[in-house]
């Protein structure tokens, strides 16, 4: 790669790379060899850094202003949205940005299962995003509790609750979270500081994510190894940075939608009422991203079984790799798959609307059903498909069929209509 | 396909959040009304914002408290706007408990501005007690607080009906069409002429309702109409941006042989 050659131009910049190679650091970040022909579903890296570093910088700030205590707390939100000049917007982008976080998440890691950029050689890139993913549910289940409204207070007794379902400690370690015997103040103060942790865990992670994915380099819609660099690859920049600047923007102009014009429409109403311990809420619903996974732990008669099962649906990504027994990454070649990578979209979207309805009568059938089939296409699916499926021809490089058009143009263009 | 994939993505994300509604079919939907802080460039009524202030200082602030609002928030912009004599005039008239002074005793004085709302009681237990077991809720955002929001408030302060035959209500228990269960502990204190509202407009059931909502309304949203100008704002400039954007993306693609 072209870093190895790289000299900075002035006698300074030499002197302070030589001690500190961030310089050859930059330049490798703008040489970046990347495939060209990647879609706009790989825009979304960029986006979520956006999100990450919008949600650190609006948070700073919201803390300067917010009162982590259970009498105080709800009134330090309503001066934030009041008092403090710009609160309403600084907090509205901080609540919204929760949401559009999540959106640019699953739609990352979707791409990531159609396109199969978690298998060799990038399994590490895969798990750490996993890992991130995770503490993006532990970091937003805690911010949204700490407003200290009904479905804050009802949906932190709901989640820390869970553990009590552990055998013999559960209950032990329930009231060691909570820091009392109910979800109480201590509880709210520890969920602030860790609010306030994870999302630097987070971007220490996405260093990682990065610094792994600049090994191998990116996956691309076709799926295939490419060399690097070559005339199937384009600079980093600027060629993708002003692709993401222009993805980034058409995703600013939804975030903006929501954030000015319906701010709380992803809200709960309920989170306007302040906590009271004594009056619980007719339905306790979590935030619409984790409704997938409310559904899985509502869908089992047996609390552990539950527990277990939900957790199960996350771990089990962690796994995905091994499950996975195709050697074709691109499900752009793989009939049979890219129909049953559909059936677990809609089946996430399905136990994501059940997870919002009561657990009863059809939602409850609906639920167990979109339960099975999330694990059925993880353990008999992906093996099985990978294994007897009959792919399709994948092309030699990324630009040799298409300018050449040589051996089997038609081929050629199937794949460009493809991706 | 990607097309399609797009439209399939957000189809269902629509779908994912419109659904969410549904939950609750027992209950009658509240009266739609075309509120003026409706859609993307919705301001307040001005006049309706005082006269909904009237509505609520004479009727609604004996028993509920807004305790977050300030008096000084009256004569903000995108507000009510009463003007600076009139605020203070408004505050004036309440007596705030102060204190302790340098004797280390509490003491009462005129409000001023700066001061937050008096509340009726000087606690939830006391307005529980005071009103048949029933906290009536602080104010301050109950519009955000209620599914349905501004129409909700509305349609439950004219919902009050005789109960069907059949349902049998407590002393103390009204029936209200829109609440949740049907039952509500607040009695109807809407009745035609109860306010002389001061620039002249008929205090009919209708009009006070919509009034103190619109006021309610702006107590829960008072960023509402700076909200809805920047917005636009943002959003103009984002989609030129956007647009300058992906001509410079076009044009440094161009030099690639490949399409984006």
């Amino acid at each position: 790669m072209s870093e190895h050659e790289y000299t900075p131009k002035s006698k300074a910049g030499k002197w302070f790379n030589d001690r500190l190679p961030l310089l050859t650091l930059g330049a490798h970040l703008t040489d970046y060899p990347t495939p060209k022909n990647l879609n706009y579903w790989w825009t979304f890296g960029g986006i979520l850094t956006f999100c990450l570093i919008t949600q650190i910088v609006t948070g700073i700030v919201l803390a300067m202003h917010y009162v982590a205590h259970a009498d105080l707390a709800f009134a330090s939100v309503e001066h934030i949205m009041r008092d403090v000049n710009y609160g309403w917007l600084i907090r509205y982008i901080h609540s919204n940005g929760a949401s559009m976080f999540f959106l640019a998440v699953y739609i990352h890691i979707f791409r990531s299962l159609f396109y199969g950029s978690y298998k060799s050689p990038r399994e590490v890139i895969w798990i750490i995003g996993l890992m991130i993913y995770l503490l993006m549910m532990a970091a937003a289940f805690m911010g949204y509790v700490l407003p200290w409204g009904q479905m804050s207070f009802w949906g932190a007794t709901v989640i820390t609750n869970l553990f009590s379902a552990i055998p013999l400690v559960g209950d032990s370690i329930t009231t060691w979270l909570w820091g009392a015997y109910s979800v109480d103040n201590p509880t709210l103060n520890r969920f602030f500081s860790l609010h306030y942790l994870i999302p630097f865990l987070i971007l220490g992670l996405v260093v990682l994510h990065i610094w792994a994915l600049h090994v191998p380099g990116n996956n691309n819609p076709v799926g295939i190894d490419i060399k690097k660099p070559s005339k199937d690859t384009v600079p980093f920049h600027p060629y993708i940075t002003i692709k993401d600047a222009f993805a980034l923007l058409v995703f600013m102009i939804i975030f903006a939608g929501f954030v000015f014009f319906t701010p709380n429409v992803l809200g709960h109403s309920d989170n306007y009422i302040p906590a009271n311990p004594l009056v619980t809420p007719a339905h306790i619903v979590p935030e619409w991203y984790l409704l997938p996974f409310y559904a899985i732990l509502r869908s089992v008669p047996d609390k552990l079984g539950g527990v277990i099962l939900m957790f199960s649906a996350i771990f089990i990504l962690f796994v995905l790799p091994w499950l996975d027994t195709s050697k074709v990454r691109s499900a752009v070649f793989r009939p049979i798959y890219r129909q049953f990578f559909w059936i677990l979209v809609i089946d996430v979207l399905m136990l994501g609307y059940v997870g919002a309805m009561p657990a009863e009568g059809i939602y409850l059938v609906l639920a167990r059903v979109g339960t099975i089939y999330y694990f059925l296409h993880f353990i008999v699916v992906m093996p099985v498909v990978g294994y007897l499926e009959k792919t399709d021809p994948i092309p030699m490089s990324i630009s040799e069929p298409v300018l050449t058009g040589g051996a089997e143009p038609s081929l050629a263009r199937k794949v460009n209509d493809k991706v | 396909m990607i097309k399609s994939n797009i439209k399939l993505l957000v189809l269902s994300f629509l779908l994912l959040i419109s659904l969410r509604p549904l939950q609750s079919a027992e209950m009658v939907d509240p009266i739609k009304v075309d509120w003026s802080f409706k859609g993307l460039t919705g301001t307040f009524d001005r006049a309706s914002l005082q006269r909904g202030f009237q509505v609520y200082k004479e009727v609604c602030a004996s028993c509920h408290s807004m305790q977050y609002l300030s008096y000084r928030n009256l004569g903000e912009p995108g507000g009510p706007e009463f003007s600076e004599q009139e605020v203070k005039a408004i505050a004036a008239s309440f007596e705030i408990e102060d204190g302790p002074d340098s004797q280390g005793e509490m003491f009462t004085r005129p409000g001023k501005p700066s001061d937050k709302f008096k509340s009726p009681y000087p606690n939830v237990q006391a307005a529980t007690a005071a009103n048949g077991g029933a906290y009536p809720p602080d104010m301050s955002v109950l519009v955000k607080a209620r599914k349905g929001g501004a129409n909700y408030i509305y349609s439950v302060l004219v919902g009050y009906e005789d109960p069907p035959p059949g349902v049998t209500l407590d002393d103390g228990v009204y029936y209200n069409k829109y609440m949740a269960g049907n039952k509500i502990k607040m009695p109807n204190n809407l009745m035609n002429g109860l306010v002389e509202y001061a620039d002249g407009t008929e205090s009919t059931v209708d009009q006070m309702a919509k009034d103190v909502t619109t006021f309610l309304a702006w107590a829960a949203e008072p960023e509402l109409e700076e909200r809805h100008k920047t917005g636009v704002k943002v959003i103009i400039y984002l989609i030129l941006l956007t647009v300058l954007v992906y001509l410079s993306m076009k044009k440094i693609w161009s030099r690639i042989d490949t399409e984006i």
